[in-house]
């Protein structure tokens, strides 16, 4: 079964990255864009999908700094809430 | 005399630097990353630089090399082991030490000097210091912002686990209570975004990284 993981940094946790690429919109034209986050996306197949959300716990993503989202081919998204933290 | 073992991972770039410093107080070899045996040595370091590409996230596929299951038992004994830069991230990510290294706040690779102040010296690497002493060590990296979540980090200051902290007006990088190294409860991992072994001969305008190593020949001398 294919599998996509979606990892974004938490809501708490500062993503230069996302601010760098929202800054530079505006210089574009792109006026209104707002709460960019840079993530990165891991596809992959499995014949086992009960134990992706081990998978991701372990390796794919760090819990402490990072949310991630599992969708299966053909059905929706499941997602995986951290905490929320204030913003620092 | 101690024997310090260093961890070679692909992509490793310190651990010739970090050999160096431990034959200054004492005897050192290379560990290799699929090699579980730690050779009986007294004390561990994993060295910085760009283990396995730093492929996914900084230290995630370094901290399931064979060689750290061996690291993880020789910790839980109570063995000394240290973290520099790319090493620190590889102790995080295997839950030796509390929180996280995330990209520095301006996104730019850092290398400068820095001075720290010594917060702890009761760690077994960094137990030839005196609180409050400044170390003057360089910095070099990326990912380097130290972050733990809100209670994490109130436990980790709690507990005095904070035992580096950049110098005031000196946070190269934005990390949480300016904080450059961290240990674990039981005070013998510890790890540290700046690089003593860098800092260890003359040369280069600073032995102050030498204290490091004293600390945990010292605590070895004694075991």
């Amino acid at each position: 079964m294919l599998a996509r993981v979606l990892i974004r940094p938490k809501t708490g946790v500062v993503d230069p990255q996302g601010k760098a690429v929202e800054r530079a919109l505006p210089t574009l034209g792109f006026e209104g864009v707002e709460d960019v986050r840079v993530g990165r996306m891991v596809e992959l197949r499995t014949d086992d999908p009960d134990r992706l959300s081990e998978l991701c716990e372990k390796l794919l993503a760090n819990p402490l700094i990072e949310d991630y989202e599992i969708e299966l081919e053909g059905e929706g998204s499941q997602l995986s809430h951290g905490g929320d933290e204030e913003e620092v | 005399m101690t024997r310090f073992g260093v961890i070679r991972f692909p992509g490793s770039c310190d651990e010739t630097d970090a050999l160096l410093a431990c034959e200054r107080v004492g005897e050192a070899e290379l560990l290799w990353h699929r090699d579980p045996d730690l050779k009986g040595v007294d004390a561990v370091v994993v060295p910085g630089g760009f283990s396995y590409g730093d492929y996914l996230r900084c230290g995630a596929i370094a901290r399931f090399a064979p060689v750290m299951e061996s690291v993880i038992g020789f910790a839980a004994e109570g063995g000394p082991v240290l973290g520099i830069c790319n090493g620190f991230q590889v102790l995080c990510e295997a839950g030796l030490l509390p929180g996280a290294l995330l990209p520095n706040e301006d996104l730019k690779f850092l290398c400068r000097q820095v001075d720290l102040v010594v917060e702890d010296d009761s760690a077994a690497w960094t137990s030839a210091c005196t609180v409050g002493e400044r170390l003057s060590i360089p910095v070099k990296h990326t990912t380097g912002r130290y972050f733990a979540p809100s209670d994490q980090l109130e436990r980790v200051e709690h507990d005095g686990q904070v035992i580096l902290r950049y110098a005031p007006g000196q946070n190269p990088n934005g990390s949480l209570h300016e904080i450059a190294g961290v240990r674990n409860e039981a005070g013998n991992v510890v790890g540290l975004m700046p690089h003593p072994e860098h800092a260890v001969d003359p040369l280069t305008g600073s032995t102050d990284g030498l204290r490091l190593f004293e600390s945990a020949a010292r605590v070895a001398a004694a075991a």
